[in-house]
């Protein structure tokens, strides 16, 4: 059969296919999906994160970022740099160790692992002997020392991981000289943290669980301080100058001890409960950072009181008198400060702290009087509101960007100005080709325009519809001032809020016109508007209008959601996109189509009922196609109720899960637990695959009929300038393409310029094509004389591209899920067809044009039709010929909201969600590809001089 | 009554013709009739179309008897496995129930009066232990009404048994079509949708196959049940083969290639309303020109083309040398039968 589908093999075809398609997978825009761990490289200023599926991502400077994944996909526990080197050190949860570095291979850096060791016991010794809970690598950059469960901490030589067993610092060798009655009360347990002393290289300090601080002395292998702390220990923390450390605790007191040279016992110099006196969250991170002025820093994680406040995730930072309990709507995962790691310099000032929670980063700049947050240019929070769709904008015109870039900055002014602090590696990559955006809707409502040209994400502008609407949630009515109480002094950060009051804002469809810079955004309630970019504030009245789809058709209950409310009178907009013309679809469903012609200044939009076509310039309803069918009962009665109820009892029940999370949180029943789980699960999945396979999952093999449900729902809109009545004289026309395969094309008569306002737009249905397969028509697309898609609207206006051939007769291309068709016009007889479901089994999710150029000459380039199937593959179809060109498997076939997600640009880029907060994006081509390219160079290292090290101390252990 | 005359070989035209040409000679020219003709195994068998009129030409040697039965008396149950030689073994009466020996007074009719719902296909290229099934869902209300599921089936591969996941018929809903053809089981496995392997492919995937070629299904399957398989070349009585190679003419081969090459055409056209107006099929464009043939002819090719049966596959039966005691003349080349055989109607 194969045969048959191929091509021909052209041999000139073939190696122009070559300098053509190239399939990559280039960069992940975003925030990494379930982070579980954060480290930082104050010598390479580079940051560092792990995830729960074994990734490790670098960031430094924008535009400098290296991906790494672990074979085993275990959760990364920690992650720890090595001083003064391009290495680090990954602990997973399995206890296995990995060795990373930067290594500069072809002109740029590249994240390699290096070795990997598990620690192992003598034989017979249980796996908590050697299960690792704290990690030191030593500033002499030879050695780890392993904290572990049991107590001991193992050596190991860097890099082979190669045990050094005489320097194992023993629990019995630390307690040969705690007094009695300590040791009677407490084990050792296992240890906690493990600090290098800031000054002297050869003393650590050590804590243990249970609350015993030692201060080992490695070169004579002896304790020479005890701590004897009566609290469980969470974490400690040196002193710049090495003559005090802070202990953390469970109960959410911290405590100072001194350390001078006499080797006596020590008594805490204080003891403090920062949100006492009621029974309070551990601390399980602090910093103590000094200042020139003597005021110090004391930032810590966590300490809240516990009954009041236990549910909140917070990092307080203390200086002086000021005190601001940052508050994150996610679980910290941790936290570091960047401050002055200058080995002569006599304080730390710390500059900016740098908060990874579960959902986004937050950076909080320390210099600043009101300590704002720094706008991160990457790792940018998509899902900080669910994305519901996206729109891909290649090619901005210079003057469009700026302005978004302007309205954006104003929307941006409670932000720091500090530079980014994380400035490590030198990007190398080419400045991006062109201009791209990427806009995303979202549940609340909210538009996001993103920077897509290159490698970082970066927001540019956010645009709320809310505010047309009234709805319950006043948008005044804000969580931070309200309800608050003067103490703890809270103050909600970060922009992770993923609780939409009213899913009907949601957005679903958006068009934006680069050239007039008219927006269309419709949404979840039917509601459809279009707007102006104005680099103003202003206050208006936005035109309502309503379209009524089923028109005459009566005896219909429409049981869905309602209709937003509209606000009365005037409303004022922020500079940037502003709207001027709301439709809402009657009955309010969510809105499945659009299309905007910025030219004819006409808006189309179509829903499960029908399609409508509106003249924004007039705002004026020009005519609307009721598209149901009369047995069609699902799309009245409007599914979404259903489907609303549900995601609210989800949203309840992910808050509880989220809830109990955190309190179970609190770590590590063994490896023997752990172990006993992973056999629970084993036995749970096979019980499931069991119950599959006796309950076998069946699908039935029906033709479908135009009684099937759904068969009026329109999924495409498309306006054309072409021939639709006749071969002398084309006309603009409008088509539309239904779930039941059918196409409605509509001949418009656009008034000319000088009449536009006087005389009505006009509409008549010209022709009705009903598809015998009847599947959904995802795409329909007119092919010029010279078989070139039509341009845009307006873009031969602005020169930005050749007239359409109007000489040669035109062909009309409807892609449906199953088939590529190709149409004459205007007498419609068929021409060409591609059918992939009949021989593939797989059905078209996605279409667009593509540009492809040759990456040999530049003056090569043809227009494809970019596919993706609903098995995941991606396959590249030749226009006009529809001859399939090539195939890469991109997405998993299960992963359906990343086949749903995807979005093709004009030059053969893609992104798709690989998890609800990050893009992956791909190129096809193999003239176009953003990729990161960067370097890390070893900064110059004063040797010889150990001391100067990291003052950052980033290096010690911590927990997740 | 008696009547002897003769027929070109090489040409022996159209049944319709023929069968004209055999009221003519039998000076009743509105009178129904059966027409037979016996086997070289003595078998009496009908004649009723194009292709078995002209497998009867083809195994004329030379003589060719025709037997001519008015409707209302007609015999059914004559026609058959050795209904010449009457030598009904008990084997053949459990295979062919629908011989109604019992019932002679009940009428069927003959295989043109229908609409053809289903097939078997391909019976001389395929493995004796698959069937192909062909199923016309185009101009039946009813419901094709089967369902797959996944399975495991085993394999012979060069390692030995294997097994290897595969697709099978779970359900069949009553009186769907599926059901009603009674050439398709549940737990027959579905080895080719279309003339497309299945193997490797999920479920979903097969599912999608299956509506997308919903108008014109062809399904290869290994039947659960092995005893009811059509043997092939099958000399000996009671067989049930014997119905099928009767009906199977020497062109099915053509059936697949054509089904493959000419697929494009076999489904049914898309429909246009143009300004409102009445739907009309799209046509096909001509290749060559923009200019349209007329709409009838084109129309007409599709037709014959929906059935599966190329005009050329026409020409295999036309081969045999020297001239039969037959003959008439061809009169209208363009105009082809529509028929397909190698049917076996359900009732």
């Amino acid at each position: 059969m194969r045969r048959f589908l191929r091509p021909g093999h052209d041999p000139v075809r073939e190696r122009l296919k070559r300098d053509l398609f190239q399939f990559n997978k280039t960069v992940e825009h975003g925030f990494p999906h379930q982070p579980s761990a954060l480290g930082y490289s104050p010598f390479l200023h580079l940051m560092a994160i792990g995830t729960r599926s074994g990734a490790i991502k670098l960031y430094g400077a924008p535009g400098v970022e290296f991906m790494g994944l672990h074979e085993e996909n275990n959760t990364v526990m920690q992650i720890h740099f090595i001083p003064d080197q391009c290495q680090l050190v990954t602990l997973l949860d399995d206890n296995s160790l990995h060795l990373w570095s930067l290594k500069q291979h072809s002109g740029a850096s590249e994240l390699r692992e290096e070795h990997r060791f598990t620690l192992k016991g003598p034989p017979g010794s249980p796996p908590s002997a050697t299960q690792i809970t704290a990690v030191l690598p030593h500033s002499s950059r030879e050695v780890l020392y392993l904290g572990t469960e049991s107590g001991n901490i193992f050596v190991v030589e860097l890099p082979s991981f190669g045990v050094l067993e005489d320097r194992t610092i023993t629990s019995e060798a630390v307690l040969q000289r705690v007094p009695e009655d300590y040791c009677n009360r407490r084990s050792c347990e296992l240890v906690e943290a493990l600090r290098e002393h800031p000054k002297n290289p050869d003393q650590i300090l050590i804590g243990y669980s249970r609350g015993l601080i030692v201060l080992w002395d490695l070169q004579n292998n002896k304790v020479t301080h005890h701590f004897l702390g009566s609290q469980q220990l969470e974490n400690l923390y040196w002193q710049r100058d090495g003559s005090k450390f802070i202990s953390c605790h469970y109960d959410g007191s911290y405590t100072q001890w001194p350390v001078s040279s006499d080797n006596r016992q020590h008594e805490p110099l204080e003891n403090f409960v920062p949100y006492g006196p009621f029974p309070c969250k551990a601390i399980s991170k602090i910093y103590w950072q000094t200042t020139k002025n003597g005021v110090p820093y004391i930032i810590f994680q966590g300490g809240m009181p516990r009954a009041s406040y236990g549910d909140r995730h917070s990092i307080s930072v203390v200086h002086g008198s000021q005190q601001t309990a940052f508050d994150f709507t996610s679980r910290v995962i941790d936290f570091f400060i960047i401050f002055s790691s200058e080995p002569t310099a006599e304080y730390d000032d710390p500059s900016a702290m740098v908060v990874l929670a579960e959902e986004e980063l937050v950076v909080i700049d320390l210099k600043t009087a009101g300590w704002p947050a720094v706008h991160p240019p990457y790792l940018a929070s998509l899902h900080c509101s669910a994305i519901t769709c996206s729109h891909h904008v290649s090619n901005i015109p210079l003057k469009l960007w700026e302005r978004i870039i302007s309205a954006g900055s104003k929307q941006n002014i409670h932000y720091s100005n500090m530079p980014w602090p994380i400035d490590g590696g030198t990007n190398i990559a080419p400045d991006p080709p062109q201009r791209d955006l990427l806009l995303t809707g979202h549940e609340d409502g909210t538009v996001r325009f993103w920077d897509a040209s290159g490698v970082c994400l970066h927001l540019l502008y956010k645009l709320s519809t809310v505010r047309v609407f009234l709805t319950d949630a006043d948008p005044n009515d804000n969580m931070n001032t309200l309800g608050e109480d003067e103490w703890p002094p809270l103050r909600k950060v970060g922009t992770f809020d993923p609780y939409s009051d009213d899913p009907r804002l949601g957005i679903q469809k958006i068009y934006l016109c680069k050239y007039s810079g008219y927006l269309a955004v419709a949404g979840t309630a039917g509601q459809v508007l279009v707007m102006e970019l104005n680099d103003e504030d202003a206050e208006h009245v936005v035109d309502h209008a309503e379209a009524d789809l089923l028109q005459d058709q009566e005896g219909y209950r429409w049981k869905g959601h309602e209709k937003l409310k509209t606000r009365e009178g005037p409303v004022r907009f922020e500079a940037g996109f502003q709207p001027f013309v709301l439709v809402q679809c009657q009955p309010p469903a969510v809105v499945t189509s659009l299309a905007l012609h910025s030219e004819w200044k006409l808006v189309a939009f179509g829903t499960s009922h029908g399609f409508g076509l509106f003249d924004h310039q007039q705002k004026r309803l020009v005519f609307v196609k009721c598209t149901l069918h009369p047995s069609d009962q699902l799309a009245l009665e409007g599914p979404l109720s259903r489907v609303k109820s549900l995601k609210k009892s989800l949203r309840q029940s992910f808050r509880r899960i989220r809830r109990s999370r955190v309190s179970s949180r609190k770590r590590r029943g063994g490896s023997g637990n752990a172990s006993e789980v992973q056999e629970a699960n084993a036995k749970f999945d096979q019980d499931t695959l069991q119950e599959m396979e006796l309950a076998p999952v069946q699908r039935k093999i029906e033709a479908r009929s135009a009684e099937d449900s759904f068969t009026g729902f329109v999924r495409t809109l498309y306006f054309a300038d072409t021939f639709l009545r006749d071969s002398s004289r084309h006309c603009p026309s409008l088509w539309a393409g239904t779930n039941g395969g059918t196409v409605y094309a509509f001949c418009l008569r656009v008034p000319p310029a000088e009449r536009r306002m006087d005389e009505p737009v006009r509409a008549e249905q010209a022709k009705e094509i009903q598809l015998m397969h009847r599947a959904p028509v995802v795409g329909i697309l007119v092919l010029d004389g010279r078989s070139i898609p039509l341009p845009e609207p307006l873009e031969v206006a602005h020169d930005l591209s050749k007239s359409p051939d109007m000489q040669g007769s035109h062909q009309l291309l409807v892609v449906s899920e199953e088939q590529f068709k190709v149409f004459t016009l205007p007498k419609v007889s068929s021409k060409l067809k591609l059918k992939l479901t009949a021989l593939e089994g797989c059905r078209v999710r996605k279409v667009t044009v593509a540009n492809f150029g040759s990456c040999k000459t530049d003056d090569y380039s043809e227009n494809d039709l970019a596919v993706l199937t609903n098995l995941g593959d991606i396959q590249i179809i030749s226009l006009p010929f529809l001859k399939l060109q090539i195939r890469y498997p991109c997405i998993r076939k299960e992963d359906v909201s990343g086949i749903a997600s995807c979005v093709f640009t004009k030059y053969g880029q893609g992104f798709y969600l690989i998890s609800p907060s990050e893009f992956e994006r791909f190129s096809l081509s193999t003239k176009w590809l953003v990729e990161p390219r960067c370097i890390v160079d070893m900064p110059e290292v004063t040797s010889n001089n150990h001391v100067h090290k990291k003052s950052g101390m980033e290096n010690a252990a911590r927990k997740s | 009554e008696f009547r002897r005359f003769s027929l070109e070989r090489s040409k022996p035209g159209k049944f319709e013709e023929f069968y004209g040409l055999l009221q003519h000679v039998h000076k009743i020219p509105n009178v129904d009739v059966l027409v037979g003709y016996t086997d070289i195994h003595g078998d009496l068998l009908p004649i009723n179309n194009d292709d078995n009129y002209h497998k009867a030409v083809s195994t004329a040697n030379p003589l060719l008897r025709i037997f001519i039965q008015r409707k209302e008396d007609a015999d059914y149950s004559a026609f058959g496995t050795d209904t010449m030689t009457r030598k009904k073994n008990v084997l053949s009466n459990v295979l062919r129930p629908d011989n109604h020996k019992k019932k002679p007074h009940i009428v069927i009719s003959m295989p043109q009066d229908f609409r053809p719902v289903s097939s078997i296909i391909d019976v001389d290229i395929l493995p004796e232990t698959h069937r192909r099934v062909r199923l016309y869902k185009y101009g039946t209300d009813k419901p094709l009404g089967f369902y797959i599921r996944d399975g495991s089936s085993v394999r012979v591969t060069p390692h030995g048994l294997e097994k290897v996941p595969g697709i099978f018929i779970s359900r069949l809903v009553p009186g769907g079509l599926a059901q009603s053809t009674g050439l398709l089981a549940v737990n027959d496995e579905v080895l080719e949708v279309n003339g497309i392997e299945v193997s490797g492919k999920s479920l979903d995937q097969v599912t999608d196959m299956m509506i997308a070629n919903s108008r014109n299904l062809i399904i290869t399957v290994r039947p659960a049940n092995q005893r009811n398989n059509v043997v092939r070349n099958s000399r000996t009585s009671g067989s049930s083969g014997q119905s099928t190679e009767s009906s199977l003419p020497s062109s099915t081969p053509n059936i697949l290639t054509n089904f493959l090459q000419g697929e494009e055409e076999s489904d049914e056209e898309d429909i246009i309303i143009e300004d409102s107006g009445e739907p009309q099929q799209i046509p096909k464009a001509a290749p060559t020109s923009e200019s349209l043939e007329s709409l009838t002819q084109i129309e007409l090719l599709h037709e014959s083309a929906q059935n599966g049966f190329l005009p050329s596959s026409e020409m295999n039966l036309n081969h045999s040398a020297g001239s039969v005691s037959m003959e008439y003349e061809v009169q209208d080349p363009d105009h082809k039968s529509l028929e397909e055989d190698g049917t076996i109607i359900t009732l």
